[in-house]
């Protein structure tokens, strides 16, 4: 396919792309978050995630992940997946969950490469996908030249 | 063997929610940093973590470079019987390591 035709082709996908996105915190049609949700629409809500609003720095941030789920056999939390816009590893940590969690909330800390926004996904027992997102000014980044 | 500390309740009642939270000591490289001479350190982090409560998962990560350094967690289980809390992870260099806690369900 020659330049010409790959833009003019490109232009007519931007609206579809658009149309496609239903939640504003994530992008559906991301290859990441499509490798996780199989293409399934994923909603805006049921998680909460928290970082601060500022890193000093991106070395050591820490993460908490929630999950509005009563965690039974019959309705619980199966996965919750941590996705960063910015780091050379985007797909940061999946936490597997169940019933006998009991409660659906993590925490750890996290390595940030500059401010940007980051997104958690959380896969439920019945095959439906939440999601919160939250962006993060991060002073100086996880350096991936010599941090 | 990596160490660890763990922090989580020995005594617990049937169906109380357990509270654990584990540190543990790991350079979590990322692959990109020099060393003193200008040398890449290959990346070596810990990508797989599970916590095994009498001998099922109730708790599992994949991680990765994106974890800070000596990556800490914390998480919950229900208790239900008397027996051995597991936590077991390995990293790149295929490295396990592993720790032991008792919990005793009243």
């Amino acid at each position: 396919m020659d330049r010409r035709r790959f833009v003019a082709l490109s232009v007519l996908a931007l609206p579809v792309r658009a149309y496609a996105q239903a939640n504003a915190h994530v992008s559906t049609t991301d290859p990441l978050v499509f490798s996780l949700t199989k293409g399934k629409p994923v909603h805006a809500g049921r998680v909460r995630l928290e970082l601060p609003k500022l890193a000093e720095n991106g070395h050591s941030v820490p993460m908490s992940v929630r999950v509005d789920s009563p965690m039974t056999a019959a309705e619980h939390v199966r996965a919750v997946h941590l996705i960063s816009e910015k780091n050379p590893v985007r797909e940061m940590a999946s936490f597997w969950l169940g019933p006998r969690s009991g409660r659906a909330e993590i925490e750890s800390r996290i390595r940030l490469n500059g401010s940007q926004r980051m997104v958690a996904i959380a896969e439920l027992s019945d095959g439906s996908f939440w999601s919160d997102a939250l962006d993060i000014a991060v002073v100086e980044a996880a350096c991936t030249e010599d941090g | 063997m990596a160490l660890s500390r763990i922090r989580m309740p020995q005594q617990a009642r049937r169906g109380e929610l357990v509270e654990v939270r584990i540190l543990v000591q790991h350079a979590m490289e990322t692959g990109f940093r020099r060393d003193a001479n200008g040398a890449r350190v290959p990346r070596n982090a810990i990508h797989s973590f599970a916590c095994r409560y009498n001998g099922a998962d109730v708790f599992r990560a994949t991680l990765s470079t994106g974890i800070a350094a000596n990556p800490t967690l914390r998480f919950f289980f229900i208790a239900a019987e008397t027996g051995d809390v597991d936590f077991w992870w390995l990293d790149d260099d295929d490295v396990e390591g592993g720790a032991k806690a008792r919990l005793t369900v009243t």
